[in-house]
């Protein structure tokens, strides 16, 4: 049924060298009255430096994936098999999924981290922006003075393009775009090598989008981490990534670069996603998988139920 | 510092696809809007309904079984056994028979001091949170007042004005009505007030629904779990309250209730004289009827907020063995 | 048919910050009419005022001033009475929409008989079906007698749609019908938008923050900023030939597969205000503290200038082109 470009398949396969995380035939239930299999036996690579897009609508999975990834989930949510093995920069491999407690800590956030879908419900709105920051270097950077940890905090806002000025705000102060560079600059205080990103800008205005896709991408290049980003938007992703899975009912149904997708998806149900989006400067009429001019009339016997092509 | 909550859809949603997933079948698989908005069962509510159920029934089939529970004898203090289950009081009444008509004399007090709390909160509350404006700054200020003054002395006060004569039951539900309906009302304005800012309101207003029915159609419905809770909280309260109340001595003259019985059973000394049997029954059925109405309180608030169901652990744990 | 012409609407909200008060004017003079078999967009992002324009033609909200008038196929204008029969909106939540108590069939049952289009128990039940069918619901029998919690959102949105349509109106105003839903069904909803515009002859308001769809389903566009329409015209011109230039930057800053690959773009204007949207009088263009051509003349409010057929720009840079248009009309006859 999926049509896996699988990590395996020579174009899209790093050398293990290269890949900074490696997610192996990981499956997570939700241990509830009629159990949900919400990731199903997935399988990926991420390269170092490389920005990999995870695609698929409400309920697919993929932030499911990603909280599994970073051991966040909670009961009833339970990895039941698999393996996630992380790649350090200096050659060690750790086993994310068994990582206990003081291991567990020291890895999050300074070897990776993420930014949460909607900044609003991610930061503290009783305290100021620098309080939380600060709090980040503390728990992790024990060592670190004040003045140090004072210095990081406007380096890390000055990378992301907010007036360090703005340091003493409170988040209900700052507008959508300004929190989710907050967000950023948090997960980027002790220079992760992975940064996770669910849906960091589906709140936000297409313009302040752009800015903020732009401060990704330029950090991208001067720090060279790699991003795993989530998101619906599969015109911004391949715009974005280097390569997209898409994620359809727990499983990575394809995973290939962004020029693949575009010009030559596989499965269907990729096809189906490229149709959904109509083409912004094309013929009218037409889709963003360029000259597909697809007649979308409802015809009669059209199934009212939008199941997914199976 | 995170609501780390995995689910993207909204709270309430089936993660699994809904009923749809046939094609044109005709499966008219209709829940009824009563028993989707009923409490699920569970090991709390049959608790909660096990008690109340008993307590009721007790009160109110138990007197049609006994005695006279004034029938004053010889025999004095006794505890119980020979004839008596609960035995007697100083003036040699029967304990049980007394228990059952003050337990019915609190239902009874219970139920009205619901009803009539309910019904004014609902009024203040509900009433003002949809129309807004001058109306609900004044009825705002009024159960904020309300809320404000000391409920027990504030009770007692208006207890003691009203002369022993006409402080019958009637008369002590409607004083602790008008004492106790200023909190619910508060919550009953707040969710009204975020229910009129639902779509579907604004919807059934562009439909062209008049103002009146769209409070009692769209969003009376909805307030129904809230209400049946802030029912169940006037009833404890008004129960606990009348015990007081009563046990102070200004509860309702010539009704029996539970707080009346305390109140003889202190003025008897049964304390002193180790009359156990006296006060533990009342004070027993006050605990476990509080404690039944919270229970099935606690499930209602499953149905108000749905983060609040839990899995059996039994079946999970279970599962993550077989697994 | 019947046609709505909004004028000069505006709508200004009273804004308590501690012991100021200060007016936030959401909507500022905007103009435009609907008219039957076109659909007009009405783009923006949030805070740009159009979601309050949705509301106000809803008569959800009152205007602060201007007129909204809707006049019957008779010529006649139709009175605040029979206003609801021709005028009727989708919601853009249909979580929301759909009062989670109720059945579908009581959803829609209630409009028809408000406004007279049934009365008998068969007539009802014979106008819920054809209407459950008329929006791709099937089996209508089935569909009624379930609740909303019971439906996916596409289908809940359909509802919606036969809802609006139960009065019989005849304008339909489209509050970002799609937005909250899922990618794949969008279309499908907005393609059964199209097909029921078409088969009844309705003037619809389609409101979107997205221009993609804007233009692939609407004839004309309306670009709001900050409460005022800063640009309008046909849907292709404005989307492939933007004249003011915060349409520029939207039509710029939308994800664009066809340029993959490119890191750095180079958008005109700045992305972001400084700050949260602070209330402003009207001083000069809206948009001119983001403008990269901003000049002096930009301290007085532009009015509309005419940059193609029947397409107009609030911009000083066109001024010596033409003279300003008075009131622009969309969507009439050419």
């Amino acid at each position: 049924m999926t049509t896996t470009s699988s990590p395996t398949a020579p174009d899209t396969r790093r050398r293990d060298t290269d890949s900074v995380l490696t997610v192996e035939h990981l499956d997570v239930v939700y241990q509830v009255a009629s159990p949900v299999h919400a990731v199903r036996d997935v399988s990926l690579t991420l390269g170092r430096g490389e920005i990999l897009g995870l695609a698929g609508e409400s309920g697919c999975g993929k932030t499911t994936l990603a909280y599994a990834i970073n051991r966040l989930h909670r009961p009833p949510a339970e990895v039941t098999r698999g393996s996630v093995t992380f790649h350090d920069r200096d050659g060690q491999d750790l086993d994310l999924l068994a990582l206990e407690n003081e291991d567990l800590r020291r890895f999050r956030w300074a070897k990776l981290s993420m930014v949460f879908q909607g900044a609003m419900n991610a930061l503290n709105p009783v305290t100021s922006v620098r309080a939380q920051l600060d709090d980040v270097l503390t728990t992790h950077v024990p060592a670190m003075t004040r003045r140090a940890r004072r210095a990081r905090c406007v380096e890390v806002f000055e990378l992301v393009g907010v007036d360090p000025g703005r340091l003493d705000s409170y988040p209900h102060e700052l507008s959508g775009g300004m929190r989710q560079r907050v967000m950023i600059a948090m997960a980027l205080l002790l220079n992760p090598q992975v940064m996770i990103m669910d849906e960091p800008t589906t709140a936000l205005d297409v313009v302040v989008q752009r800015g903020i896709l732009r401060e990704i991408l330029r950090l991208r290049e001067e720090l060279g981490f790699a991003v795993i980003f989530i998101t619906h938007d599969l015109p911004l992703l391949l715009e974005l990534s280097d390569r997209i899975a898409i994620m359809l009912e727990g499983e990575i149904v394809e995973l290939a670069s962004a020029d693949e997708i575009y010009l030559r998806p596989q499965h269907p149900y990729t096809r189906k996603l490229l149709d959904a989006f109509p083409s912004l400067t094309g013929e009218r009429g037409a889709f963003i998988r360029s000259g597909a001019s697809s007649s979308r009339e409802q015809l009669p016997g059209t199934d009212p139920n939008e199941v997914d092509p199976r | 510092m995170t609501n780390i909550s995995p689910l993207t859809e909204p709270v309430g949603e089936p993660l699994q696809a809904p009923a749809h997933a046939d094609p044109g079948g005709a499966r008219p698989r209709s829940v009824s809007s009563w028993r989707a908005i009923l409490p699920r069962w569970s090991p709390k509510l049959g608790v909660g309904l096990g008690l109340v159920t008993a307590i009721a029934l007790f009160g109110i089939v138990g007197p049609l079984l006994v005695g006279d529970p004034s029938a004053i004898n010889n025999i004095g203090l006794t505890p119980p056994g020979s004839g008596y289950l609960l035995g007697t009081t100083q003036t040699g009444q029967d304990v049980f028979a007394q228990l059952t008509y003050a337990t019915r004399g609190s239902l009874q007090i219970g139920l009205m001091v619901g009803v009539m709390a309910t019904a004014l909160s609902a009024f203040f509350g509900i009433i003002g949170g949809y129309v807004g404006g001058v109306t609900d700054e004044s009825f705002s200020l009024f159960s904020n007042v309300m809320l404000v003054i000391p409920g027990l002395p504030l009770v007692i006060v208006i207890s003691a004005f009203v002369p022993a004569a006409q402080r019958g039951t009637t008369m002590i539900a409607v004083v602790l009505a008008i004492t106790g309906w200023a909190a619910s009302s508060r919550v009953l304005r707040a969710q009204t007030l975020s229910l009129r800012n639902r779509d579907y309101v604004a919807a059934a207003r562009v439909s062209g629904e008049k103002p009146w029915r769209v409070v009692t159609v769209e969003i009376l419905p909805n307030l129904l779990p809230v209400l049946a809770s802030q029912f169940v909280f006037a009833v404890v309260f008004a129960i606990l309250a009348e015990a007081a109340l009563s046990f102070l001595g200004l509860g309702a003259s010539n009704s029996s209730t539970l707080g009346t019985m305390l109140y003889y059973a202190q003025n008897g000394f049964a304390l002193q004289r180790s009359a156990w049997w006296w006060f533990v029954p009342p004070g027993t059925i006050i605990a476990l009827f509080g404690c039944g109405l919270s229970l099935i309180n606690f499930s209602i608030d499953e149905i108000i907020n749905p983060k609040l169901r839990t899995e059996p652990k039994k079946r999970a744990a279970r599962r993550s063995v077989a697994a | 048919m019947t046609t709505l012409e909004v004028k000069n609407l505006v709508k200004d909200f009273s804004i308590r910050s501690g012991w100021h008060r200060s007016t936030l004017r959401a909507v500022d003079h905007v103009s435009f009419m609907l008219v039957p078999g076109r659909t007009l967009a009405l783009v923006g992002e949030s805070g740009s005022g159009k979601s309050t324009v949705a509301r106000m033609i809803a008569r959800l909200e009152k205007p602060t001033s201007g007129q909204i008038v809707a006049t019957a196929p008779d010529g006649r204008p139709v009175g605040n009475r029979r206003f609801r029969d021709h005028v009727q909106m989708v919601f853009q939540d249909p979580f929301a929409s759909l009062n989670p108590f109720h059945t579908i069939e009581h959803h829609i049952q209630r409009p028809l008989r408000l406004h007279g289009r049934a009365k008998s128990r068969d007539e009802v039940d014979g106008l819920v079906a054809q209407l459950l069918e008329r929006v791709n619901l099937a089996p209508a029998a089935s569909v009624a007698h379930r609740r909303p919690h019971e439906l996916s959102g596409g289908q809940r949105q359909r509802v919606a749609i036969a809802r609006a349509l139960a009065p019989g109106a005849q304008v339909l105003i489209a509050d970002e019908p799609v937005s909250m839903l899922d990618v794949s069904i969008r279309l499908d909803v907005l393609n059964l938008l199209a097909r029921l515009q078409r088969e009844d002859n309705l003037a619809v308001l389609y409101i979107t923050h997205d221009l993609a769809t804007a233009r692939h389903f609407s004839d004309d566009i309306l670009v709001m900023y900050r409460g005022r329409v800063v640009e309008r015209g046909p849907a292709d011109e404005v989307i492939l030939h933007p004249k003011h230039p915060y349409t520029q930057l939207l039509a710029s800053a939308a994800p664009n597969p066809e340029a993959r690959g490119r890191s750095q773009l180079a958008v005109s204007g700045s992305i972001e205000a400084s700050g949260p949207a602070l209330p402003r009088a009207s001083s000069g263009c809206n948009f001119r503290d983001r403008c990269a051509f901003a000049m002096e003349a930009c301290a007085q409010v532009p009015p509309d200038f005419s940059v193609g057929v029947d397409h107009a720009a609030k911009c000083w840079l066109y001024a010596e082109a033409s003279a300003p248009e008075h009131t622009v009309v969309e969507g009439s006859p050419a």
